[in-house]
């Protein structure tokens, strides 16, 4: 049996919360943004988003598990949910 | 999970598949009899049978004539009526209603008294049929299968969405890790252990992905809203029910008008439907009956169509007009209908139908096989603890254990399901809960006994006794009622789906045992061997 070391499971539990929590908060703005810059009416618009997100959803899962470390991963969530909802908070603003 | 993309997409297959595996059975399990949840209902009511052996004559029109004088004289007040009228997959006419809701009543105490709101009509004869026992049915098995038991609605639908989100997951890592998926289709290797389950996992797997994916996503789909809020947020604010009624264009409830109007004859609206549409609307909603603002919806047949949103037409109830038909939706609202309406499949006719069936049970097969896979493979680790007298790790006895429960305890707890429909007293109080709790105390038991021990003996003692209740059922269907498979398989068409049922789960117990008997030839041979390490081994079905 090989015993797993601390480092590794820390890794793991790591890239487990970025990419269930952090994954779900970046899948939420980018899904909002998405309703919100389709041109078309509001029933479309919300249900095209809301029909994309488990996509997004998935493919930002598996990216944090597969990219090269949870540092690695927990940076690129956190950049790209940080932009998109500060994009986000601007159309809120501007409206 | 730093080597490569491959063996970390292979790493977040196993584990997001492990975790929600067990869940996952019981979801497919009770997904895949949803498929079939009216003929189910309809064998759990023996009741109707007999009624519904001979073939209708009735025209839907004189269907829907004889409901609504019985509705008149049962529910003149009621604030809707419900009528299902005979059609391929039914026999009979079903008639329900709702009656306005008294001050102070629990959503709880509404659903309840609705259950008793209802009869059913044979339609050659124009009366009520006999009073079918207090069952669920099918339905059961559907609710379960999103809402779970004992506990609330919303918190079983999390629970699954979240099973859900995993099994995506784990569909979409496990088709990156296998570079040569199509050969691998073609590849079974049995009597190989570890590859005989691989290959079939990859079998079950491959064989029906499309499917898989497709039931998985549309899944998701079925409670969008609910799981991911956030676009209805930025578009609606607070106002989710707006959003709710501009997606889901159902016909505005028009409040009564507190004044009393006849209701107009039902049969022209039907007949002008039928002449419209080529066919006869099945179902049909008469909503404030026998006042001035009564509204009739017919709605068409589902199986023309992907989408679960049925064409409607709707009349005013007092004077027979046609008001409107439903204006047709716009093309992102008919696709979200059409994924929607694939994983409920309306839409399917009795060959699409099995095969998405047999599709569902491919899925129970893949998920199964992929949970034994975890355990021969981990085991593997200890083989050479095991050869010197050392026992296998918590988590390998915790998975074999659950394993037992899932694959062959679930079905133990179907199967009881059916046999408690038939052997409860038909008067006993909340039967139809009785039933239920059936279902949980077989399973209960099943898992309990394989935390206990979860042998090689324990597999074959629930697979066998799985078997045999599954098998059984047509016996205690001949035994319990008159409507056994010597009078179902040469009778009306309307007794087909009583025929259809029996020899479903006759099949289902015979797989069953076949797994049993393959298990006990291979304990066999391996007694006869002498390889008594092998024996002495706590469990498993590794190396076939």
């Amino acid at each position: 049996m090989t015993t797993l070391t601390w480092r590794y499971r820390g890794g793991v539990a790591a890239r487990a919360v970025a990419a269930i929590g952090g994954g779900y908060v970046l899948t939420a703005t980018a899904s909002a943004l998405v309703a919100l810059a389709l041109p078309l009416p509001r029933a479309d618009a919300v249900t095209i988003a809301t029909l994309l997100s488990f996509v997004v959803y998935t493919c930002v899962i598996l990216w944090v598990f597969a990219t090269a470390s949870a540092l690695r991963a927990w940076i690129g969530v956190l950049a790209v949910s940080a932009v998109l909802g500060g994009i986000l908070w601007l159309t809120g603003r501007l409206s | 999970m730093k080597e490569g993309l491959r063996q970390s997409m292979a790493w977040v297959h196993t584990w997001s598949g492990l975790l929600v595996c067990w869940l996952l059975l019981l979801v497919f399990m009770g997904g895949t009899a949803s498929y079939y949840k009216h003929e189910i209902t309809f064998w759990m009511k023996p009741e109707l049978h007999q009624a519904a052996d001979a073939p209708s004559r009735v025209t839907p029109a004189e269907s829907a004539t004889l409901a609504v004088r019985e509705l008149q004289q049962r529910a003149p007040k009621a604030n809707a009526w419900f009528l299902d009228l005979p059609h391929e997959r039914n026999p009979l006419i079903y008639a329900s209603w709702t009656n306005p809701p008294k001050k102070g009543m629990s959503r709880e105490e509404r659903r309840a008294a609705f259950r008793h709101q209802n009869f059913t009509l044979d339609p050659m004869t124009g009366l009520t049929t006999a009073a079918p026992r207090d069952t669920r049915g099918g339905e059961f098995l559907y609710r379960l299968h999103f809402d779970l038991y004992y506990m609330s609605a919303i918190w079983g639908r999390w629970i699954v969405g979240i099973a859900a989100m995993c099994m995506l997951v784990a569909i979409v890592s496990g088709v990156i890790t296998h570079k040569r998926i199509f050969k691998d289709f073609f590849t079974f290797r049995p009597r190989k252990g570890q590859r005989s389950w691989l290959d079939a996992h990859n079998a079950t797997a491959v064989l029906a992905l499309p499917f898989h994916l497709m039931i998985t996503y549309t899944g998701l789909v079925t409670l969008m809203f609910m799981y991911m809020p956030s676009p209805t947020k930025v578009l609606y604010g607070a106002e989710q029910n707006t959003m709710f009624s501009e997606v889901f264009p159902n016909a505005e409830r028009v409040k009564p008008a507190r004044q009393a109007a006849p209701l107009a004859d039902i049969a022209p609206m039907l007949q002008q439907a039928e002449r419209a549409w080529g066919e006869a609307p099945t179902r049909i909603v008469v909503s404030n009956p026998n006042d001035a603002h009564a509204r009739v919806e017919m709605h068409r047949p589902s199986g023309q169509q992907l989408s679960n949103i049925e064409p409607t037409m709707i009349f005013d109830g007092a004077s027979g007009a046609l008001l409107s038909q439903a204006p047709p939706p716009s093309t992102t609202l008919a696709a979200r209908a059409a994924i929607y309406g694939l994983h409920v499949a309306h839409f399917a006719d009795t060959l699409l139908r099995a095969l998405f069936f047999v599709c569902g049970l491919a899925g129970t097969a893949m998920v199964a096989t992929g949970a034994l896979l975890w355990g021969v493979k981990e085991r593997q680790k200890y083989a050479k603890i095991v050869a010197s007298g050392g026992r296998v790790g918590f988590g390998v006895r915790l998975v074999d254990a659950l394993n037992i429960g899932a694959i062959a305890g679930l079905p133990i707890a179907f199967a009881v399901y059916f046999w408690a429909n038939r052997l409860l007293p038909v008067e006993l109080a909340g039967r139809s809960e009785l039933e239920a709790n059936a279902f949980f105390i077989a399973w209960g038991a099943a898992a309990l006994l394989a935390q206990i021990r979860p042998t090689r003996g324990m597999w074959r003692f629930q697979l066998t006794l799985g078997a045999l209740l599954l098998a059984g059922i047509p016996i205690l269907n001949a035994i319990t009622t008159d409507t056994h498979l010597g009078v179902t398989l040469f009778g009306g068409a309307g007794l087909r789906p009583v025929a259809a049922f029996d020899l479903v789960v006759l099949l289902l117990g015979a797989l069953l045992g076949w797994a049993a008997w393959w298990l006990g030839r291979k304990a066999n041979r391996r007694a006869a061997a002498g390889k008594s390490a092998d024996i002495a081994q706590p469990s498993t079905l590794e190396a076939a």
